[in-house]
């Protein structure tokens, strides 16, 4: 608990520390223009990062007062109350309760209200009075406010609270001086705004107070909003790295709590009704609203967006454009990303001289990073795509028209996107996760996207159905036909064992679905694409390292132990440790219809699923393969027709095609994707444990199919 | 007269007032830290195309919640 100690320093401490360079943490609701507000104050002067153990992004940045005095700044994620429901939300509390060893408690903290919606706003703001520290309150979207006829009067609320109010317009700069003058203040006032607890409740509060000072080392104010806090927040979502409670404070917690449910009054609840009935007073005295309220442009977008009819239309129309964006918007770029690195390989080898070192740097490491940057044109397409519709309000909308459909599999409507965008590829789908806030429901679906068939397992089943239809006079249709079928197969896996894993491994209560439809509002380009890149750039920095370093593995794999210069490539790849754990493999795979050489390109899979085509053409000895893409399968297929197993069983007959699809459309072989799950699980269990599950679930299918059909004499 | 609904059985358009709630769960403490608490006045602006969730209006903002919640949640025509 020294910890605790430390960062709680007494007030003249904080006085002096304050007259430094005071540290702000910046607090709001979700949608009340924190981001815009949190850029314009810091400009382009922002570290992203992540809280250690929880994945939720940590934003800090320097914002400079009129003087030219650095103020540092942390961005909190958006919450609607202390009482955290989200990962996201106890972040938001811990920091301001100084629970985080790794974020010090902010000096001061600048709340953030939606002036059009002041009421619930002030929820938080009143919550956070409570902590006893120095706040300025920012009444932001003071514009919009007035085109709806409210008239907040900002002095009034300023003497009523006895803070700084600030009027303010992030969008367009307004009230961003006034604001920094307030910042640099030496000195800010703490509130004096009292309000009544109710009065059965009061003992509770005192008591854990007093443990809360005793034993946990807080200030008196803190202490007392803490235990208000306590008492309230039952829900009790905890987040690594954050300190817990002391367990005598603990213990004095649950049995109040065990005493208040035995009674009828609901207490948590009384005090949500006693702090709204405070701020419905301080809202009578400040807020004026000119007549009646009309239709606003809102309503009028929400008629069309959620209609049965046009809703569904425009709902396609964005998905449409969205997925056909990731899918080929991003070709020419990941075309060029991956012709420049073969040519830099290319001329890596031609200007060192040759040796493992050459090798492992044309090989293994430009062709890891390689593999990593040709992600980026995905990655930014689809941020750019959620960033957009996270600020313009219509992801709200999508949520909302696809909660039953996803209800029914135990996910909820914000599941939607992240599984369609895993159709072009898993890892910026995983990564979009990040706009579920139920822990269980965004587990839930960073476990079953992978299955949604990515655009890397096309080569593979492209190369399949060639192989398997023994001619062309095989109508098209057919080949389709099949086609889809693997995607309807990977789609219905992903839903059925979304389905299974809420039932079980991620049980609970469900989640409410309690949101915020928020006004559609124009978004500001700057706010959008700053946001889209940091999110890039953690993936570059945290996903990507670990991608480069499996690369590298993956190429010592099939290089060693080297064969003699004479060896032919087939030769060599046999002779490598890829190659026997292909021969090792083989008994495992052969009840699938698979031999040892299938098995090196299911290995060769794990660099990324398309290299199993360029993989397969090397052991069977093809040459000019270009990834399967664009290249001419024909001699590759050719090839694969005249495989045959040692006793001339043909190898590749349709059954084994149809076997291997299967197996590629279940089985976990990216191991870009398990670096990404890890990161964004931040333990390698659900990677592992995805690895496990998928696989088998490949392996298992394969099997029924290839031993059902074989029975059956096909 | 009032009488007390589920606000879930609420048709478009229709205000009414909260009367009274279940004692409270985690998630009905997040409404009503939303603002929605005995004696609010919402109305039901739409429900979502496939029957589910319902989308209300309470202090001026816009809400969603699956019917399976505001069943609990009783309201007062009046």
């Amino acid at each position: 608990m020294s910890s605790l100690r430390s960062v709680e320093l007494p007030a003249a401490a904080r006085r002096a520390a304050g007259a430094r360079s005071p540290t702000y943490a910046l607090v709001g609701n979700p949608n009340c223009g924190k981001s815009t507000l949190f850029n314009a104050l810091t400009g382009l002067k922002q570290k992203v990062g992540n809280y250690p153990g929880v994945t939720v992004e940590k934003k800090v940045g320097t914002a400079y007062t009129q003087h030219g005095q650095p103020l540092t700044l942390i961005d909190l994620p958006g919450a609607y109350s202390l009482a955290a429901r989200s990962p996201d939300e106890a972040v938001t509390r811990d920091v301001l309760l100084g629970r985080r060893a790794d974020t010090a408690m902010p000096d001061r903290i600048l709340c953030i209200v939606d002036a059009t919606n002041l009421e619930r706003n002030l929820y938080l703001v009143h919550q956070i009075l409570d902590l006893g520290r120095p706040v300025i309150l920012v009444l932001n979207m003071m514009d919009l406010a007035a085109e709806q006829g409210i008239t907040i009067r900002a002095n009034r609320l300023e003497h009523a609270l006895g803070i700084p109010v600030i009027a303010c317009e992030a969008v367009n700069g307004k009230g961003i001086i006034e604001l920094k003058l307030a910042m640099s203040r030496p000195d800010l006032p703490l509130s004096r705004h009292a309000w009544e607890v109710p009065a059965a409740i009061a003992p509770a509060v005192a008591d854990l107070q007093a443990s809360l000072i005793a034993n946990d080392g807080k200030t008196p104010l803190s202490a007392r909003a803490e235990a208000l806090l306590l008492l309230t927040d039952n829900d009790e979502v905890r987040v690594t790295g954050s300190a817990q409670l002391h367990p005598r404070t603990a213990e004095i917690l649950h049995g109040w709590q065990r005493r208040w449910a035995g009674e009828s009054t609901d207490w948590s609840a009384a005090l949500v009704q006693s702090r709204y009935e405070a701020i419905a007073r301080l809202a009578a005295e400040v807020v004026h609203r000119a007549g009646q309220a009309t239709t606003t442009l809102t309503d009028r977008i929400d008629a069309i967006v959620t209609h049965p009819v046009w809703g569904w239309l425009t709902f396609g129309a964005v998905m449409a454009l969205l997925f056909y964006s990731i899918f080929t918007l991003a070709q020419p770029p990941m075309d060029w990303i991956e012709h420049g690195t073969e040519q830099l390989g290319d001329w890596l080898k031609q200007s060192l001289p040759p040796g493992d070192l050459t090798n492992l740097a044309s090989d293994g490491v430009v062709a890891g990073v390689g593999a990593v940057v040709g992600f980026m044109p995905q990655i930014l397409i689809l941020f750019f795509f959620i960033g957009l519709l996270e600020s313009t309000g219509y992801m709200a909308r999508a949520a909302f028209i696809m909660d039953r459909l996803m209800s029914r599999v135990g996910l909820n409507g914000k599941s939607f996107i992240p599984l369609l965008s895993s159709y072009a590829c898993a890892i910026p789908g995983i990564m979009a996760t990040r706009t579920i806030e139920d822990p269980k429901d965004r587990l839930a679906t960073i476990l079953v996207a992978p299955l949604m068939s990515c655009s890397a397992r096309l080569p593979v089943y492209l190369l399949m159905i060639a192989a398997m239809v023994p001619n062309d006079r095989v109508p098209l249709a057919f080949k389709v036909g099949l086609m889809l079928f693997m995607y309807f197969v990977g789609t219905a896996g992903a839903f059925v064992f979304a389905w299974l894993f809420k039932r079980t491994l991620l049980k609970g209560a469900p989640p409410l679905m309690i949101m915020e439809l928020p006004p559609y509002r124009l978004p500001r380009a700057k706010d959008v694409l700053l946001q889209m890149t940091e999110r890039a750039g953690i993936f570059l920095k945290k996903a990507g390292t670990i991608i480069l370093g499996i690369s590298i593995i993956l190429w010592a794999l099939s290089t060693y132990p080297k064969s003699p210069a004479s060896a032919t490539p087939v030769q060599q790849i046999e002779h490598s440790f890829a190659g026997r754990a292909g021969h090792i493999l083989e008994p495992v795979i052969k009840p699938l219809g698979f031999d040892w050489r299938v098995g090196i390109g299911l290995i060769s899979s794990f660099a990324a699923r398309e290299s199993f085509v360029s993989a397969t053409a090397v052991v069977f000895n093809v040459e000019n393969v270009d990834g399967g893409k664009k290249g001419d399968v024909t001699p590759l297929r050719r090839a694969m027709r005249d495989a045959r197993w040692p006793d001339g069983r043909a190898l590749f007959t349709p059954l084994v095609c149809l076997s291997l699809m299967l197996f590629y459309v279940f089985a976990m072989q990216c191991m870009s994707t398990v670096a990404v799950v890890k990161r964004e699980t931040n333990t390698w269990r659900w990677p592992l444990f995805q690895i496990f599950y998928m696989t088998g679930t490949a392996w298992v299918v394969s099997f029924i199919v290839y031993q059902a059909g074989t029975a059956l004499g096909f | 007269m009032a009488s007390s609904v589920p606000l879930s059985t609420l048709t478009k358009g229709t205000s009414a007032v909260v009367a009274s709630y279940p004692k409270s769960g985690g998630g009905f403490l997040r409404l009503r830290e939303m603002g929605v608490l005995p004696g609010t006045p919402v109305t039901l602006i739409r429900v979502a195309p496939m029957g589910d969730p319902i989308e209300i209006k309470v202090r001026g903002y816009h809400l969603t919640l699956r019917k399976s919640e505001a069943e609990h949640v009783l309201v007062e025509v009046s």
